[in-house]
């Protein structure tokens, strides 16, 4: 324990932020980061915690185990190469975790600081994210010994980053196959470069590379090559192909110009950079008011990206209320101090277009809470003849998505779920003796961690099915 | 594997250009109906485009491609032994091919060249394969002679008569219907207004009919429903459940409406290319 006499702020301290009048003008990125003074004030604040039986601290809730008071000891003495290689012990990706994790969900749930009246947790994942942004320069990595094992893995995003970073390390000739143009799964496409950069994911790749991993672009598998050459061909397989289909609601007007799914809106936007077009040849039209269906992370990202692509309003419609939505409390403040407005307890029903085809209403309905239902929240239960008009250029449905069809389809003996998740045990391996799967393909849409976590379970399954 | 060189390129016709394109693996896999998505360099888009024909010893595949706007402008001034950055496939599901008897192969424009493999792969399944193809002008006819190489019956139109007859595709496909042919299947591919006309045609008739829709893709892998189409009330995304479809269920005027979404924004990109 840290020492009694010695007085612990009880608030955490704050990290820079872009004025909300100013970043919704940009893609930058809107928390700045602590700076090295502030980074060891705050590590000051943390207890230092040891793991004991049957007391349970940050470590407990980190989903891959960071030693995190080690890490901030280190920050403390301002060792911060060592701070960055106890982290990188057991992350891959920190200057993402850091960004993205729900850290109140997770580390900063268990600390203990934080359990006294008053009292906020010890920021962990901004002192993780300062780690890595500050060592950024002197990442080097120690040349590995290599097995003469192979393993595929399918999908660069967080699950098959993680995956191939930790069998790398273990000497694994690795090879990642990705759909796309470029790396990164969700964390290229999905979320916006104000939530985090994409110089970050470029960074992170690029050490995922230094460790020996092979990537692959421009690859589907299922159609590019074949899921039985890859069974052949290599010692296991670890399918992280995620959870990339969008689901629509299937209500009248739903093909209407104008209204896109999150993922197709996000792409443009991310990937292919459309909102610096016409320097990128990547078009999108944002109207002047933009309806965003759905109360996730993904809805907040578009109601945000909305705006800094030329919105003049842009609307929230979530049939639940404000406590049951889904999306991370900070993203929420986040889209509320950028003028995202609010429209609760609200559905569509359906779509209404103009001569050219062209969305221009949404007929919604008012909601209210019923009993619970399987997810534990409240149901909502239409009001009858509530029904209103609300008039609207853009709209984008971000009610979710379910696991991509592409691999499951082609996959003779793949154990499928009714959900259309690949079915695993608890060490992540499919009814296929060499396929592992891990991330969203077996849970269904999750979060970004979680994906890591179960890429790196998989990754120690597999090393002890190729070691024995 | 970023070896997507261009090995041939090749003018068909105004506009028209042929392209051999390096992607071994691509070739390995393809079959009729399938469709690449590429871009062109870093700051390009992606574009969906049929695959004409491959060439598994050569690790190629061929694609035909008209200039309609900046990024088909682009590819057309490529040459020979540049690169395209991206090229992914082979994408959407096959053309069903078996032997259904006597099918009816409709091209129109650039279409003619998109139909040609499954021509090829009709024929060699066995059909009686019944040729038509047509564009607005005989030196836009491109693929006479492979086509006719490899069909049973070959019909040219022209709009203005300027070779074979002058009309349409679907006026020579009405005449074989009153003619009495006996025709198993219809497949048509095309500018979307040809592939209505078709289905307008022998839907009265019941004859089977089948059309590769061309809408507005970005991934071309199901993740992102920009490509959705309206099919027998239902919402398909064409990238994966497609692009082939029952031309008799498609919603064909959701669909004009859909590709027109970014008119605007296709000209100012255009214009930009042409200011340099």
């Amino acid at each position: 324990m840290a020492d009694g006499k010695k007085k612990i702020p009880k608030l955490s301290y704050p990290m820079p932020q872009q004025d909300p009048k100013e970043r919704i003008k940009n893609f930058d990125e809107v928390a700045l980061g602590y700076d090295m003074e502030v980074a060891i004030k705050e590590a000051e604040r943390c207890l230092q915690c040891k793991r004991e039986e049957g007391k349970e601290i940050c470590i407990d809730g980190c989903p891959v185990e960071i030693d995190i008071p080690a890490f901030i000891k280190c920050i403390r003495e301002e060792r911060m190469e060592d701070a960055l290689n106890i982290i990188r012990e057991k992350n891959n990706l920190p200057a993402i975790c850091g960004r993205v994790c729900p850290q109140e969900q997770q580390c900063q749930k268990y600390c203990r600081l934080g359990k006294g009246k008053g009292r906020d947790p010890v920021s962990i994942g901004r002192l993780e994210r300062f780690v890595v942004d500050y060592s950024v320069k002197k990442q080097s990595v120690d040349p590995l010994k290599k097995k003469d094992k192979k393993v595929a893995i399918i999908g660069s995003g967080p699950a098959g980053l993680t995956a191939a970073g930790d069998l790398a390390k273990l000497g694994y000739n690795v090879t990642i196959f990705e759909a796309l143009h470029d790396t990164g799964g969700v964390l290229r496409y999905g979320i916006p470069e104000f939530r985090l950069p994409k110089s970050i994911v470029d960074r992170e790749v690029e050490y995922i590379k230094k460790l020996g991993v092979n990537i692959e672009t421009n690859v589907v598998v299922g159609k590019t090559i074949g899921m039985d050459e890859l069974i052949d061909e290599y010692d296991a397989v670890f399918v992280g192909s995620g959870a990339g289909s969008p689901m629509f609601m299937n209500i009248p007007g739903e093909n209407l110009n104008g209204i896109y799914s999150a993922n197709e809106f996000l792409t443009r936007i991310n990937l292919m950079k459309a909102y610096k077009f016409p320097e990128y040849d990547t078009p999108i039209k944002v109207g002047k008011v933009t309806a965003v269906i759905g109360g996730g992370n993904v809805a907040m990202d578009a109601s945000r990206c909305a705006l800094r692509a030329g919105a003049e309003r842009s609307m929230i419609i979530y049939r639940r209320t404000e406590e049951e939505m889904p999306a991370r409390k900070e993203e929420v403040e986040h889209a509320k101090e950028e003028g995202v407005e609010f429209h609760i307890l609200t559905n569509p029903v359906r779509y209404i277009g103009d001569e050219k085809g062209n969305v221009k209403q949404i007929e919604c309905i008012k909601m209210e809470l019923g009993e619970p239902d399987e997810s534990g929240r409240r149901r909502p239960v239409p009001i009858k003849g509530s029904e209103f008009l609300m008039d609207v250029d853009t709209v984008v449905v971000a009610i979710g998505n379910t696991p991509n069809p592409l691999i499951p389809d082609n996959t003779k003996g793949l154990k499928i779920s009714k959900k259309g998740t690949i079915v695993v045990d608890d060490n992540g391996k499919t009814s296929i003796d060499k396929v592992y799967a891990g991330g969203d393909i077996t849970t269904g849409a999750a979060t970004v961690i979680s994906a890591m976590g179960a890429g790196k379970k998989a990754a120690r399954a597999i090393d002890k099915f190729l070691s024995s | 594997m970023k070896n997507y060189d261009i090995k041939k390129r090749k003018t068909l016709a105004e506009n028209i250009k042929l392209f051999e394109i390096e992607a071994p693996l691509i070739a390995k896999n393809a079959k009729p109906g399938n469709f690449v998505i590429l871009r062109i360099d870093d700051h390009g888009e992606r574009i969906p485009v049929t695959i004409t024909d491959s060439d598994v010893e050569n690790g190629t595949i061929t694609i035909v491609v008209q200039e309609v706007g900046k990024t088909t402008k682009k590819l057309g001034m490529l040459n020979e032994g540049d690169k395209i950055l991206d090229v992914v496939g082979p994408l959407g599901r096959e053309t069903e091919i078996k032997n259904y008897g006597t099918v009816v192969c409709i091209g129109g424009g650039v279409g003619i060249a998109l139909i040609y493999p499954e021509i090829k792969a009709f024929k060699k399944a066995g059909n009686y394969v019944i040729s038509i193809v047509g564009s607005r002008t005989k030196d836009l006819m491109i693929f006479e002679e492979e086509i006719s190489k490899m069909s049973d019956e070959f019909y040219i139109t022209t709009d203005d008569g300027t070779k074979g007859r002058k009309g349409f595709v679907s006026d020579v496909l009405k005449e074989l219907i009153d003619d009495g042919k006996k025709i198993d299947i219809v497949m048509a591919v095309g500018p979307i207004i040809m592939m209505k006309v078709v289905a307008d045609v022998t839907r009265p008739y019941g004859i089977k009919t089948i059309v590769s829709l061309n809408p507005i893709m970005i991934d071309g892998t199901g993740m992102c429903g920009g490509c959705r189409v309206q099919v027998g009330g239902n919402t398909m995304f064409a990238c994966v459940d497609g692009p082939d479809f029952d031309a008799h269920q498609v919603d064909f005027d959701n669909l004009i409406a859909r590709n027109k979404r970014f008119l605007e924004e296709e000209k100012v990109s255009l214009e930009g290319l042409k200011n340099g």
